[in-house]
């Protein structure tokens, strides 16, 4: 099962890689992982996205929870929530392909970022699943590079992550 | 008006104020200016081991008999990388520990400077903490909130890693150390859940077949009188890990003995046979739990523990309770009186329970290998050099051991009545451990008698530190059980790999231990039979020797196993009990 967490944590050197060096130290999963500083510097916003049954999944908050710098600890996933990544991604965009390449991007409310004579860098955000729906929908051939910045994601209603 | 130091001096300052007796060390480039602040005070001790693993454990023996955090000083580079192995055993076995490692100064780190290792990086997985010094002015601070983490919640090791320029004498900073720590990031869990508490205490009363297993949180959170009130008032059986061995009287009629790989045939019996576990500061260790599928089939599982990832780790536990030993246990009692309101506890099913057990222990209990290996070899047992060494010390003397089969047989046989009075590495199960760590034990209990229990595999391993004894006249009484190989390993290569004794030994190549022992001014003894070993523990533990290093060779049986034994992938309760059947 997929899960999303976010994690309040000290915004000291030296916090976010012992949250790094514990998913590979237990062999726990990370498929992405951001983080930044919140509103408030001394503290960061990480959100990870990590696959796991039940019991590995409450692991990673137990061992989480057991790192010092660790303020909080929330499965987003336990509750309505929403999740946003952004991405970039570089096409090949030739004279006869652009007008189709810009029907594509309308469709995902992606905007053109950036053109040349041959490519557009197109931004996109939305869930995960959209993103990848529009690499499928554009095709891998034509495209030459993807950035993506992992996922985002907060709760949904009056429930807040602070300390 | 405030006091103007250097960060070497506000370091041992403030580490003198957090009570701290002894540092073990070794000095080196990195940590000289911490060095000079040592060399201008009295307040704290610092002693001079020969090599940095070794002032690990020291630090470790220290801490684990007191209950006191055990503090090491070590230079960058190599004596930070030596220090980790000994910060891996604290860590694995949750004892306070504070290391502190010079580091390079910090306008060349990163350039691969002399004696550069970047041991926060190193030292990340072995640690419950660490600090980089960034601002000198910090130390006190960063000192005293180190000290609290170590020893608070589950304890561990922390590391303070100490770039050189912070510790420069001629920058001088205010000195001020603060009156306490509070951490928005770190409140470990005190009390239990109430409703949980008396789910417990129910679940209990209910119990027809109940075992108590014990670990070393137990010890780590100073819990045993609480346990034995309650295990007592109960009458239920009580069994203990390799590391909780004292928290539950040795010599008492309720204890099955240590359980798991090696543990007693009742006590891996009861825990498998068993309608409730009540686990207390355990951790459901591989060496405990066997096939974790096939561990106790029956049993309702109430599982104490102040880590709550300890929690349904290996086990899914029925009843989780977070929160200190000392505190749950208590809770415990007081709910238990409130839930009998002066009734009497049922005692017929506890009764054809402890039937039950006995039955187990008259049939294959301890003494079943042991009777068996009597009649055979002849030669000088291991079993029989504890026997020994636990009647010439009535049973109360501080005991550390190394680790491999002689581990076990002490583990087996001293039979300890006190917490804090064995002490071994289990978690890790480091080799070399035996010798610093009895010496860190003797420093923290002068008067008292520390027996290190090795085999020449481990003792060869930190063997150095015999130097160090002899510069601080440290009476510790060393047995040998010398059986001229890598005895477990040997074992496991008889039994598992067709006695195919791949690099277990090398008995062509040990040197004398009594010439060895002597050339470092220490008193030696070799025994090769039980009136030779009789003659030679009387008089190691005489008064003449009283302030001496005794080292004991016993030469023992070389072909002889601990027993019992898993059988791989099993259930608890499959186990070999002797290699003749």
């Amino acid at each position: 099962m997929r899960h999303l967490l976010s994690v309040l944590l000290e915004n000291e050197a030296g916090a976010l890689s012992r949250v790094i060096g514990l998913f590979a130290q237990r062999d726990f999963n990370i498929e992405t992982l951001t983080a930044a500083p919140t509103e408030d510097e001394t503290l960061s916003r990480l959100t990870l996205v990590t696959t796991g049954d039940d019991r590995t999944i409450e692991q990673i908050t137990k061992h989480l929870n057991r790192l010092i710098e660790v303020v909080k600890v929330i499965d987003l996933t336990d509750n309505e929530h929403i999740e946003r990544e952004l991405m970039l991604v570089k096409v090949r965009a030739e004279a006869d392909a652009r007008t189709e390449i810009k029907r594509t991007c309308d469709i995902f409310r992606g905007q053109i970022v950036d053109v040349t004579v041959n490519t557009y860098t197109v931004q996109l955000i939305g869930p995960t699943d959209k993103l990848l729906a529009f690499i499928e929908a554009i095709g891998t051939s034509r495209i030459l590079e993807v950035v993506r910045s992992g996922v985002s994601g907060i709760s949904r209603g009056t429930k807040v992550l602070s300390v | 008006m405030t006091e103007m130091l250097s960060g070497g001096e506000m370091l041992i300052r403030a580490l003198h104020e957090e009570g701290v007796e002894y540092i073990f060390g070794y000095p080196g480039g990195a940590a000289l200016h911490i060095y000079d602040a040592i060399f201008k005070q009295q307040a704290i001790e610092h002693i001079l081991v020969r090599h940095e693993q070794a002032a690990t454990h020291m630090a470790d023996g220290y801490a684990r008999s007191t209950g006191r955090p055990g503090i090491v000083l070590v230079t960058s580079g190599p004596g930070a990388t030596n220090a980790i192995t000994g910060i891996a055993t604290a860590y694995m076995d949750s004892i306070p520990m504070v290391v502190i490692s010079g580091q390079v100064p910090h306008d060349v780190i990163g350039t691969d400077a002399f004696q550069e290792t970047d041991m926060i990086g190193v030292s990340r997985p072995v640690v419950k903490h660490s600090y980089l010094v960034e601002e000198a002015a910090r130390i006190p601070h960063i000192v005293k909130e180190a000290i609290y983490i170590a020893t608070s919640g589950r304890p561990g090791p922390v590391v303070i890693d100490i770039p050189k320029d912070t510790t420069d004498p001629n920058e001088l900073f205010e000195y001020d150390l603060p009156d306490s720590i509070e951490l928005r990031s770190y409140k470990p869990a005190i009390k239990g859940h109430v409703g949980q508490i008396r789910k417990a205490v129910r679940a209990l009363l209910e119990s027809k077949r109940p075992v108590i297993y014990v670990g070393g949180g137990v010890v780590q959170g100073n819990a045993s009188s609480e346990l034995c009130s309650l295990a007592h008032k109960l009458n239920y059986p009580v069994t203990n890990t390799l590391m909780g061995l004292g928290t539950f009287p040795g010599t008492d009629s309720q204890f099955l003995g240590m359980l798991g790989m090696h543990g007693t045939y009742e006590a891996n019996n009861a825990m498998h046979h068993a309608d409730l576990i009540l686990a207390v500061g355990a951790r459901f260790d591989d060496r405990v739990t066997n096939n974790p599928s096939k561990f106790c089939p029956d049993a309702t599982i109430v599982h104490i523990d102040v880590d709550p990832a300890s929690i349904s780790k290996v086990i899914a536990a029925d009843i989780p309770i977070v929160g200190q030993c000392k505190a749950v246990l208590a809770q415990m009692l007081k709910n238990l009186d409130e839930e009998l309101n002066g009734r009497e506890i049922d005692s017929e099913p506890i009764d054809a329970w402890w039937e039950q057990i006995d039955s187990w222990r008259e049939s294959f209990g301890l003494d079943h290998g042991l009777h068996k290996a009597e009649s055979g070899s002849g030669k000088l047992l291991p079993q029989q050099v504890i026997q020994v060494i636990y009647r010439a010390t009535e049973g109360k003397a501080y005991v550390t051991s190394d680790v491999g089969q002689h581990q076990m047989f002490a583990a087996q046989y001293y039979r300890f009545d006190q917490p804090r009075q064995w002490i071994n590495s289990g978690g890790l199960g480091t080799m070399g451990f035996g010798l610093p760590s009895a010496m860190g034990v003797q420093f923290a209990h002068p008067h008292s008698t520390v027996v290190c229990i090795t085999g020449e595999g481990s003792f060869m391993m930190n063997m150095q530190e015999l130097s160090t004894c002899s510069q601080y006249s440290l009476p510790i009484k060393i047995v040998n059980l010398n059986n001229q190989a890598l005895g477990m390993v040997k074992q496991w290569q008889d039994m598992q790999y067709g006695g195919r004794h791949s690099h277990s030994t090398y008995a062509d190549s040990l040197p004398d231990f009594v010439d060895l022992i002597n050339s470092f001014g220490h008193v030696g003894f070799r025994a090769e039979t039980l009136p030779e070993l009789e003659e030679a523990v009387e008089l190691a533990f005489s008064d003449k020797h009283r302030s001496d290093l005794v080292f004991i060779d016993a030469l023992i049986d070389p072909d002889e196993h601990i027993y019992p034994m898993f059988v791989r992938g099993g259930a608890v309760n499959e186990m070999v009990l002797n290699k003749y059947d």
